[in-house]
């Protein structure tokens, strides 16, 4: 990792050590904005690390944004601070100005992520274009997704003027990120877990069967972090990432399938009730494993992509990065 | 717990360099190769293809001098991963290029150097692996193979008595590597084992293929019965058998030979889905969507294992992993194609889908036994997270 990126791991971890925890997720998921975590994310410039520096932003890169958005994952932060990431690189891009605060961007008017917090909402408008939209012009309809964070529906998505950007690809890039980061969570505090938990006189680690379970969660752990990092570094290279982040969608949901239901299995009973943890981490999981498009949009997109470049292109394709 | 660690890595410029070569030279050389015998990938023997190889200078490539040319280890990759995506016959060197070299570069002596290296980098020197036996499968400490110390007509040396099975290619090789007993397990039940080069044509030695499920015979029992070897013929130092067999694993384990070998069925596959009126095809690109997905993932890892080899490091942890991904990954192929496709494998006059599919889904069976079961891996894994 470059230095820059190093610091940033640094600054977002500690962070988020010293600004969230339990409790701040539980009040967050009991409907009450983490004022107090966003404006340290804020003061701290993590969610303007796709900014361009004369905008105030970091100007860094998407793997920098990696860095952020999975760790923002891994501690199931409560707030649109992946979104707005992904936002304020659409907006820039389009050539315009990124407002200061959170902000939000959807392919459903249904589930908005943050709706009544966001200072702006970007609305996929198809083919490639997005609208924005400021909360003030639309009504709210409250609702949340089983992560119980806020996805909202509005009833106007307006008419307004359209700008180029793939919201959903965008979106899914994002959730990709972060379901990298809870996934190595999960895998974490289950071999802590098996390694303490003691049945039949041993921890449970040491029997073969649960062995087995966590030799599987290690191995989607794996393949999520370096499918979400490979998208990444595909949009910083400029190279069409569409391939790529649909790898990742595809391959980060069917990760966060497996490792919910493992932890799940490995915890047992006690993984189940409300005062654990897992629950923040596997509950964000099956959210967003469906947001932006789940595994079946995806991979009927890059399956039919494949096909139309032809057998015979299979692995030339692939040795390119598409 | 110990962390993971796959960085996404490109392969440096000078291993993409070589793309071209390899993939003009492998369309030259294999026009006309059927499909049904590229689905045999690594599994697929012709002694002429290696020594062609020999003479391009694509084998030990990483081998330092005199041996080779000591290329880094992802110049190599790229000509492996070509070799593997084209089907190509790589069988007759596949084991000897892959792992035995390594091992007697690293633990042998320069007289069996001397003796393999030339013979291994021109094509022409084949070998097998002599570890499982009819009573050590995934229990591989437990064998009774015996090298026992002798001295016969003045020459120190050796007397080897057993049986190796499941050896690949016995019946082509030129050398063997065999772990024997050579002692107790005392302290250890991985004590008291050494590997051992066994000159396949020595007296004593008997090779008797047992033909396989498909009807090939590829795996062979190879029986010892009181065969000589002289002392500079045993590998490294007595006793460390399981420390060197634990490295040679690692060789085995971590190449992208554990997530092409059924690349052929996978292009028959995506060729057939192209040939779908779109509007009918919605489950198919769906299903092509995933093994793309998962195989363009395997392929990140792998690359990202084989710089950290090639920077010196020895993931072990991630090369369990990389495995038992992609062998899990290889076997759903034909699963998925018959799943989605509905299409019956044939084997004597089907298309070449048919016949690829016909070979892979009655193959593939071996992938998650060959190199360590998907549950020793599994174990192998666990004891990396710290768990055992």
């Amino acid at each position: 990792m470059s230095d820059e990126r190093n610091m940033i791991a640094e600054t977002v971890e500690r962070l988020f050590e010293e600004h969230l925890d339990t409790t701040v997720i539980e009040v967050a998921e009991s409907g009450i904005w983490p004022t107090a975590l966003w404006d340290e994310i804020a003061a701290n410039g993590l969610d303007r690390v796709l900014v361009p520096a004369e905008q105030g932003g970091i100007g860094g890169s998407w793997e920098d944004a990696f860095v952020i958005i999975r760790a923002a994952g891994r501690h199931t932060a409560p707030v649109p601070l992946a979104e707005t990431i992904g936002a304020g690189w659409l907006l820039a891009q389009a050539g315009l100005d990124v407002p200061e605060g959170p902000l939000s961007l959807t392919d459903d008017i249904a589930r908005v992520p943050w709706a009544a917090q966001a200072v702006q909402i970007l609305i996929a408008a198809g083919d490639g274009a997005f609208t924005v939209r400021e909360p003030g012009e639309t009504e709210i309809i409250p609702d949340r997704n089983i992560g119980r964070d806020p996805r909202d529906g509005i009833t106007d998505p307006g008419t307004a003027t359209q700008h180029t950007g793939e919201v959903q690809t965008i979106g899914a890039l994002v959730r990709s990120c972060q379901m990298a980061g809870a996934i190595a969570e999960v895998l974490e505090l289950c071999v802590t877990y098996a390694g303490e938990r003691v049945q039949f006189g041993r921890p449970i680690g040491k029997f073969q069967a649960m062995q087995q379970k966590l030799a599987l969660l290690a191995g989607e752990s794996a393949a999520a972090g370096i499918a979400a990092q490979s998208a990444c570094r595909a949009i910083d290279r400029d190279e069409d990432a569409m391939f790529a982040i649909a790898i990742a969608k595809i391959r980060t949901g069917e990760a966060a399938g497996k490792a919910a239901a493992i932890s799940h299995q490995v915890f047992g009973a006690i993984g189940f009730t409300d005062e654990h943890h897992l629950h923040h981490l596997t509950r964000r999981l099956w959210s967003w494993r469906a947001e932006f498009g789940g595994e079946r949009i995806w991979s009927e997109r890059l399956g039919r992509a494949v096909a139309e470049q032809g057998a015979d292109n299979l692995w030339p394709g692939l040795t390119q990065g598409f | 717990m110990q962390p993971l660690t796959f960085e996404p890595c490109d392969l440096p410029d000078a291993a993409e360099a070589l793309r071209d070569d390899v993939r003009a030279f492998l369309a030259d050389e294999l026009a006309g190769y059927p499909v049904s015998k590229r689905a045999h990938s690594w599994i697929g023997f012709d002694a002429d293809f290696s020594c062609k190889l020999g003479a391009r200078g694509w084998l030990g490539m990483t081998w330092p001098a005199p041996w080779g040319p000591g290329r880094s280890a992802l110049e190599r990759y790229v000509v492996i991963e070509e070799l593997l995506a084209a089907g190509a016959p790589v069988a007759a060197h596949w084991i000897a290029e892959r792992q035995s070299g390594q091992l007697l570069l690293r633990f042998g002596n320069d007289e069996q150097r001397a003796l393999c290296l030339p013979g291994i980098v021109a094509g022409e020197t084949y070998f097998c692996i002599g570890m499982s036996e009819p009573d050590s499968g995934s229990d591989l400490a437990s064998i009774r193979s015996k090298a026992v110390k002798t001295d016969v007509k003045g020459q120190s040396g050796w007397v080897i008595n057993g049986r190796k099975v499941w050896t690949t290619y016995a019946q082509n090789s030129h050398y063997m590597i065999a772990l024997l007993r050579t002692g107790e397990a005392e302290k250890s039940r991985h004590e008291g084992t050494t590997q051992f080069l066994i000159d396949l044509s020595l007296p004593g030695v008997g090779v008797r293929p047992i033909r396989n499920m498909l009807g090939d015979e590829e795996f062979n029992e190879v029986t010892f019965d009181e065969v000589f070897v002289p002392d500079a013929m045993m590998i490294g130092a007595e006793g460390d058998g399981w420390r060197q067999v634990t490295a040679e694993l690692a060789f085995e384990r971590s190449g992208p030979d554990r997530f092409l070998s059924a690349f052929a069925l996978l292009i028959e596959l995506v060729r057939f889905v192209s040939t779908l009126p779109p509007e009918a095809a919605a489950g198919a690109y769906d299903a092509v969507g995933r093994l793309y997905a998962h195989l363009s993932t395997l392929r990140a890892l792998s690359i990202s294992v084989a710089t950290r080899l090639d920077a010196g490091e020895e993931p072990a942890l991630e090369a369990s992993v990389l495995k038992d991904l992609g062998v899990t990954f290889e076997q759903s192929i034909p699963e998925i194609a018959q799943q989605i496709l509905g299409i019956a494998p044939r084997l004597d006059c089907g298309s070449d889908f048919e016949s690829s599919l016909a070979y892979v889904q009655q193959a593939c069976v071996s992938f998650s036994l060959r190199g360590g079961t998907t549950e020793i891996m599994r174990g192998v894994i666990a004891r990396g997270l710290g768990l055992r």
